[in-house]
């Protein structure tokens, strides 16, 4: 009896070990389209000893998914610029960079210095740029021709034919509407709170006109190409797509300022294959692969030539929707300060909860 | 030699069991408790305390997002028995020996898509621009198409059509086992087909009745993508709160608590309900 058990254990840690001598592993946690099959493929071509795994998430899962395993299970991960400094200062899942191991000159100076003053942490920098964009509104031009803020989401004369996300944007894009600058009150909890309250009560008295909230790209594709709604909050990429697809459908910078955030590379606390994931860092922001990343993102990176890597109906959709003044008026996203997404997430339990 | 190997395979019988509920049952629901009972100071400053169920108690969203699902629930699971037990009755007891299996089957045959794939069925089916719609549009039934999702009704036809197939299976194996001699002999007695049904047919499908609810009630109470994707803007659901606790607002203490208190709500429903139609699991589910 024991020597068949012996036998078997033999048999498990030679298993083992066969497995921990195969090629090394970069597991990225991204965003949908951002790791596209064609830019994975080349990648593993290039550094044939590294196989990509790709896991698609979104900032909140994310964080909860590090947050979960203390910050292990991942070796590269892509949350917004305005997500880091909370969730390192409270969960510990991150990294500091080796800022000499990344091609920093070959990205824009503006951003690279944006994200390093949002996530630098006892003097440590934690992420560097990848592909930034913004939120605002899409319309379609042959129906809603006169929407250009926030509010017009709101509007009763498109009852029945409007959407947003319920998450955090749209608060802030409310608020923006209603003539707060809620940046700036990030370190007032009291007037932020007091802002959130008119943002709450306008969004519910909101709800009779909105058709349903969207949830994703998808999602939102389908309501804006089948005409069921005609305006609706968005993602400028998700606007980019669709503009492909019916060229009345634009994306339209808000008046008050579209909200521009930053999606960035930063290293799980846990990660065990650092140098594959400053090799692919380094990879992605060459020139010809910054062309296949942003054909399938729709979003611009963080380097100086950025629009005119751009395929060209990107890039046709990119100048019908900015022009300079827009681009001035970008809002980037602030810090959240720890407890600001509690407060947040209240008001989106009201809203939802609400029925009208 | 034949004592201790015998020892050993009960051993091995039983190791597979015990890790599966000890690993994947108990413990996790051990650690729920335990997050669920730590308060919140300051970031990574916990104490011990019972202010997370305060709080949902005072929050009456929250309650009323609770009652609003187990109520939804309770209505999808009477549905579902209306609906799954006329033809629970047929592949049992009508239906020729030969079409009972491929009947069967075609029961299953929906559950091998994932949930996903049948509740983006429903979307394209209902949706404004959608299948349905269109079609009356065609035919000049409806003069503007008309928008059947994203709302109660919808929610609950998803679920109805999702859950129902747990509610056949165990009825069609109750009733598959009833002599046809008892249905006779009440006849002959002179029962009406009303009374045969209530005082013979129902209670020897108690068991099956009771576990098919149980199961569906359980089912539809925790399920999170078919109210999410089909409800739309006012369709709020318990467990897309304990989604947005752990994951929007990364308030796993809150998350924890609203996952224990879903236990605990449900298994009060369903005890409820067996007091309530004077069963107990030992005569029902556990009968022989």
């Amino acid at each position: 009896m024991t020597s068949i058990l012996r036998a078997l254990l033999g048999g498990t840690a030679i298993a083992l070990l066969a497995g921990s001598a195969n090629a090394e592993t970069l597991r990225l946690l991204t965003w949908g389209s951002y790791a596209p099959d064609e830019l994975v493929q080349k990648f593993e071509e290039e550094y044939p000893d590294i196989d990509v795994e790709v896991t698609f998430s979104n900032n909140e899962e994310m964080i909860a998914k590090l947050r979960a395993t203390g910050g292990t299970g991942f070796d590269l991960a892509q949350p917004s610029h305005d997500r880091v400094y909370a969730a390192q200062t409270e969960y510990n899942i991150y990294k500091p960079l080796d800022l000499s191991k990344i091609d920093v000159d070959k990205m824009t100076p503006k951003l690279v210095e944006g994200v390093k003053a949002n996530t630098t942490i006892d003097g440590e920098v934690y992420s560097v740029p990848h592909q930034w964009g913004t939120s605002g509104i899409m319309a379609n031009i042959k129906e809603a021709p006169d929407a250009k803020g926030w509010g017009d989401l709101c509007d009763p004369k498109y009852k029945g034919r409007t959407s947003m996300r319920l998450r955090r944007t749209i608060l802030l894009g409310m608020g923006y509407a209603l003539g707060y600058d809620p940046f700036s009150l990030y370190d007032d909890k009291a007037a932020y709170q007091e802002m959130l309250d008119k943002v709450t009560a306008k969004l519910i008295d909101c709800k009779q006109i909105i058709k349903t909230y969207w949830t994703g790209g998808d999602d939102l594709s389908a309501l804006m190409l089948s005409g069921e709604v005609i305006l609706s909050e968005t993602w400028d990429s998700t606007a980019f797509k669709i503009y492909a697809e019916n060229p009345d459908i634009v994306f339209i910078p808000p008046e008050t300022g579209a909200l521009a955030w930053i999606d960035t590379f930063t290293l799980p606390r846990g990660g065990q294959a650092d140098d594959a994931a400053y090799k692919w860092i380094n990879f992605v922001l060459r020139p010809e692969n910054v062309k296949i990343m942003s054909a399938s993102t729709g979003s611009l990176a963080a380097v100086p030539n950025a629009v005119e890597l751009l395929p060209d109906d990107k890039r046709a959709a990119v100048e019908a929707a900015f022009h300079d003044r827009d681009i001035e008026n970008l809002k980037f996203f602030a810090n959240i300060p720890p407890g600001l997404e509690d407060m947040e997430g209240i008001a989106l339990e009201r809203i939802k909860a609400a029925s009208n | 030699m034949g004592r201790d190997a015998g020892r050993l395979s009960l051993f091995l019988l039983f190791t597979p069991f015990v890790l599966w509920i000890g690993l994947l049952i108990v413990l996790p629901q051990i650690g729920i408790g335990y997050v669920s009972l730590r308060e919140k100071i300051g970031i990574n400053e916990f104490s011990f305390g019972l202010k997370n169920y305060a709080d949902f108690f005072n929050e009456p969203i929250y309650r009323n997002t609770l009652l609003r699902t187990a109520w939804i629930s309770i209505l999808v699971t009477a549905l579902a028995l209306v609906i799954g037990f006329p033809v629970a009755y047929y592949i049992a007891k009508i239906a020729k020996e030969r079409s009972r299996a491929a009947l069967f089957l075609m029961c299953l045959i929906p559950l091998w898509v994932s949930d996903l794939v049948r509740a983006y069925g429903w979307i394209v089916l209902l949706r404004e621009t959608g299948v349905i719609s269109t079609v009356l549009l065609r035919l000049g039934i409806i003069s503007t198409p008309i928008e059947m999702l994203y709302n109660d009704v919808t929610v609950i036809i998803g679920l109805v059509y999702t859950v129902i197939l747990f509610m056949i299976v165990p009825l069609v194996s109750t009733l598959q086992g009833m002599d046809d001699a008892l249905l006779e002999a009440g006849y002959n007695l002179g029962g009406s087909r009303f009374t045969v049904f209530r005082r013979i047919i129902v209670p020897y499908a108690m068991p099956g009745i009771v576990a098919g609810c149980i199961i569906t009630f359980m089912l539809t109470a925790g399920s999170y993508l078919t109210p999410v994707l089909l409800g739309g803007k006012n369709s709020s659901w318990f467990t897309e709160q304990i989604y947005n606790q752990f994951i929007t607002r990364y308030n796993w203490e809150a998350g924890a608590t609203f996952g224990v208190l879903l236990l605990l709500f449900t298994s009060l429903v369903v005890w409820a309900g067996l007091m309530l139609t004077g069963q107990s699991l030992a005569t029902t589910v556990a009968k022989d």
